[in-house]
């Protein structure tokens, strides 16, 4: 078998198991749900995730250390990852690929030479790499934003297969959302775009993973290279070089990406993959500029500080970012999330959204929840996020310590935030109207929202009696909407103070339940007055977890008369709302 | 397109273009004509397509009405309550479809209540299959996520492993309708579709206590059919509980009050919310089951208006001492 052919088993073998990762996203125990499948194994085997978290955080998570297996095998090898594992590279090479495959040799071969921006890719490592390492300086890790196996990881999931799926819903048990996912699919499709004007854009110019390979790949045992110094210089190898490397010259190791198809397309057999360096003379180093390299450190060390400024760490913290239940305390977190969006395709209820950038630019595209969108805000019942998160910037918590049971009961429940009842705009509170769905709703026992009942005097509700017969008083007033009163929520007090059911009403009377009359019965020239019952509901700030699920169900659905604010996250002391620190259960 | 300008330009050339620009005009003239809109769109919008949901009781038959059954045992009362009604063999005839609707509102475990028991809707299930069915559907539209409700009250399992076909709910199941003589059921969407086709409709719900209507049982189970924002109808929960009673017309409905949730429902979350009461109601009037199921959570018929306003409606009695309950105990 040629080696182009082994390669291209390998993409379409990697690529397919990376699509069937994205499908088997869903929380489930069939062969095709998330029970049986590493699927975050593509983001353990990306070193840039290693190699970031190690910066922010100085130790390397679980199962991230499957990143060193890249890294070995890049020490020896070279950049075969980007041709041969690398879903998203793979992507670029076949679009590249189908969209230049009619031009002449000549064509093809000057637009796979190399052009100096591919050392871009190098500086934006630099600038990722020095925000995450420097916490003297407040580190964070925004790899993600343009690591390539975060970002298609997102878009597969997040955009997608939800608009493959939204047809049939196999991939997920209903309809998806995810809050401006048109972002995501615009820098997608551009990066996959970019591939008709340059094949592989984005692994030559901007993809810092693939930077990061070409760094590693200078000490690699075997590269590509010239075997004799006889050449008939015919350039043919380079007709197809998906790495712009130019083999049939001086061959820039860091940018070759091992596709191979030098060595095939080479009539003489002079290209081959060795041991010794090229005869036509090779460059290892990557072509960074001192000045470059550190302009991109320096800006890397700086960015942070300044969209820091926005004090979204501090006193202007974003209270609508919603962390899912397990999150870190928030520069923690930022430590972590490499933005993947596993914790959105994971959670059942689709509650989980990706970020804007009103929380500050650092929240783009880490998990925030939105209950508005999704079946049923955070369910009491799940820790499916934590489990997803490669990275542990949401921890893999058990159902006990999210609910504060067992072991975990001095600790009490894990709070995400605070429910709020707005009452200017609550049915009970604002307009009269019985409701309390969130309070029916709360998951808790006992229940966070409690109510209170109130009588209201109904607008024009003090009637004049007329006369009052066995079960009915007769109203002087004949403009009663006919059963208005008779919904089981109103009643009739009378001067006395005394307060009936009323069971019916027509336009002139108001009908009580005989086995429930007053003592006094109304007298003719009597005022009584027509009251609806309202339960009100009040948050127990003690109990409330910020589960959402009240947001979720509360039926004024603009604005929810009752919302979640991260107010008294456990995640974070100086957010508290409490004056004891951890809820009194 | 673009014509070579070195190619002669004749008489020939300029009819063939001419053909094509009288083609494209008829094309753009005809496709004018058919969508022309001279009133533009209305207020209403376009109207939606109504279904009623179909009739699925059975004829009555004095004596036989509701069956009341003390026992802490769901496999034993269940199989007796139905065995004093007749046998599910006077409802469920060999080769029919069946649904069951349980009650799956919650994401929550079996243990806490607030859903249907799994082990009981396995077992109709399993008796429906012995009586002959030739299919059963078990189906809701919690309010919660579907999948998580299904599978963490393990009704999902138990159903399946029975032998039924659960059905989640999807927007493409939902038709709307109009309850003959409803006020609030108008032109409103409901979980339809699993229900187009079947023969017999089982209703089965757990006793429990309800914050805002005072407790949900049998009746209140149907809120379950409702789709779009049904939140809102909590303003008249009394009304749509018994609207609910109207629409939906089951072959049998069991009350389940073997554990009744007493106190933080519907939701519950805690084992102390639960109380034993041992009883289960099989009953072909769900008026009467839920007037005699209220009683366990030691509430009167007039704690409940919408039960009488369900016997007003025509949907049942609340005098279920009328209908000659028969009582049986398992020890």
């Amino acid at each position: 078998m040629k080696i182009v052919t082994a390669r291209r088993i390998s993409q379409v073998f990697f690529f397919a198991l990376f699509v069937w990762f994205c499908i088997v996203g869903t929380v489930g125990d069939k062969f095709w749900q998330l029970r049986h499948w590493p699927v975050n194994w593509f983001l353990q085997l990306d070193p840039l995730v290693a190699i970031g978290t190690i910066l922010t955080t100085h130790t390397l998570y679980a199962s991230l250390l499957w990143a060193l297996a890249t890294v070995i095998l890049t020490l020896i090898l070279g950049r075969f990852f980007c041709s041969w594992v690398c879903p998203f590279g793979s992507l670029h090479h076949f679009t590249g690929f189908l969209g230049n495959r009619k031009k002449s040799a000549a064509q093809k071969i000057r637009l796979n030479r190399y052009r100096w921006p591919q050392c871009i890719k190098y500086l934006i490592l630099i600038f990722f790499l020095a925000a995450a390492a420097f916490p003297s300086l407040a580190a964070t890790l925004q790899t993600g934003l343009l690591d390539p196996i975060p970002l298609v990881t997102r878009s597969f999931n997040l955009v997608l297969l939800p608009l493959a799926d939204s047809p049939v819903n196999l991939a997920s048990a209903g309809e998806r959302f995810y809050e401006g996912a048109w972002l995501i699919l615009a820098i997608f499709f551009t990066a996959v775009l970019l591939n008709l004007v340059i094949p592989r854009f984005y692994c030559r110019f901007i993809c810092p993973l693939g930077a990061l390979f070409g760094l590693l790949g200078r000490f690699a045992l075997w590269r590509i290279g010239k075997n004799q110094t006889e050449c008939s210089d015919c350039k043919l190898c380079e007709t197809h070089c998906e790495g712009g490397c130019e083999p049939a010259a001086n061959i820039k190791i860091s940018e070759c990406v091992l596709c191979f198809n030098c060595r095939e397309d080479c009539k003489d057999e002079i290209i081959s993959y060795q041991s010794r360096p090229s005869l036509a003379g090779e460059t290892a180093n990557p072509d960074v500029s001192r000045r470059g390299f550190v302009l991109s450190l320096a800006g890397g060390i700086l960015a942070v500080p300044a969209v820091r400024l926005s004090n979204k760490l501090g006193s202007n913290w974003h209270y609508r970012a919603i962390r899912p239940p397990g999150a870190l305390a928030e520069e923690e977190f930022l430590k972590r999330c490499i933005k993947c969006g596993q914790c959105m395709r994971t959670c059942p209820t689709n509650v989980i959204q990706p970020g804007g950038i009103e929380g500050g630019l650092e929240n783009l595209w880490t998990p925030v929840l939105n209950n508005r969108i999704g079946s049923s805000g955070c369910q009491l019942n799940c820790v499916a996020c934590g489990q997803a998160c490669p990275t542990s910037a949401i921890r893999p918590i058990t159902l006990s310590e999210k609910k504060g049971l067992g072991e975990f009961a001095d600790a009490g429940p894990i709070k995400i935030g605070t429910a709020f009842v707005d009452r200017n705009r609550c049915l009970p509170w604002a307009m009269d109207k019985p409701c309390i769905v969130c309070e029916e709703n709360c998951p808790l026992s006992p229940k966070a929202i409690y109510t209170q009942v109130v009588f209201n005097t109904v607008r024009d509700g003090v009637l004049t009696v007329k006369k009052t017969t066995d079960k009915l008083i007769e109203t002087v007033e004949e403009n009663i909407a006919p059963d208005k009163f008779a919904t089981g929520d109103y009643y009739c007090v009378t001067e006395t103070g005394e307060r009936r059911k009323i069971t019916a009403n027509t336009e002139n009377s108001i009908e009580i339940s005989p086995d429930n009359q007053f003592e006094k019965i109304p007298a003719a020239g009597g005022k009584i007055e027509i009251q609806v019952r309202l339960q009100r509901p009040f948050i127990d700030i003690e109990k409330c977890i910020g589960c959402g699920v009240c947001e979720h169900e509360c039926p004024v659905s603009g604005r929810k008369a009752i919302r979640i604010s991260a107010e008294g996250e456990t995640r974070s002391a100086n957010r508290r709302l409490l004056l004891t620190w951890r809820p009194v259960i | 397109m673009t014509e070579k300008t070195t190619e002669k330009f004749g008489r020939r050339q300029f009819l063939a273009r001419a053909g094509k620009a009288t083609a494209s005009i008829a094309a753009a003239g005809t496709a004018s004509y058919l969508l022309y809109d001279p009133a533009g769109p209305t207020a209403a919008g376009k109207p939606e397509e109504l279904v009623t949901l179909p009739d699925f009781s059975i004829p009555h038959r004095p004596g036989q009405t509701i069956s009341i059954v003390k026992g802490t045992n769901r496999i034993e009362t269940v199989n007796k309550a139905i065995e004093l009604l007749g046998g599910l063999k006077r409802f469920v005839k060999p080769g029919e479809t069946v649904a069951i609707k349980p009650n799956v509102a919650f994401a929550s475990p079996p243990m806490l209540g607030a859903t249907a028991n799994p082990e009981l809707i396995a077992e109709v299930v399993r008796l429906c299959y012995g009586s002959g069915a030739k299919k059963v559907y078990v189906t809701d539209n919690p309010i919660n996520d579907p999948l998580s409700c299904f599978t963490l009250s393990g009704i999902g399992k138990a159903a399946e492993a029975a032998g039924a076909e659960v059905i989640l709910p999807k927007n493409h199941l939902f038709k709307h309708t109009t309850l003959e003589g409803g006020k609030l059921i108008r032109n409103w969407p409901i979980f339809f579709r699993p229900f187009e086709k079947i023969d017999k409709l089982i209703g089965i719900a757990p006793v429990k206590d309800h914050h805002r209507s005072g407790a949900s049982m049998s009746m209140k189970n149907w809120y379950g059919l409702l789709g779009g924002r049904r939140n809102i109808f909590h303003q008249d929960i009394n009304t749509i509980i018994a609207e609910l009673a109207m629409m939906a017309k089951p072959t049998l409905v069991i009350l389940d009050g073997t554990e009744v949730m007493a106190t933080n429902g519907p939701t519950g979350g805690s084992l102390s919310d639960l109380r034993r009461a041992n009883t289960l109601i099989a009953s072909t009037d769900m008026v009467a089951a839920d007037s005699y199921g209220c009683g366990l959570l030691d509430l009167k018929v007039s704690d409940l208006p919408y039960l009488t306003k369900a016997q007003q409606a025509g949907a049942g009695t609340t005098n279920y001492e009328s209908l000659k309950p028969v009582f049986a105990a398992i020890d």
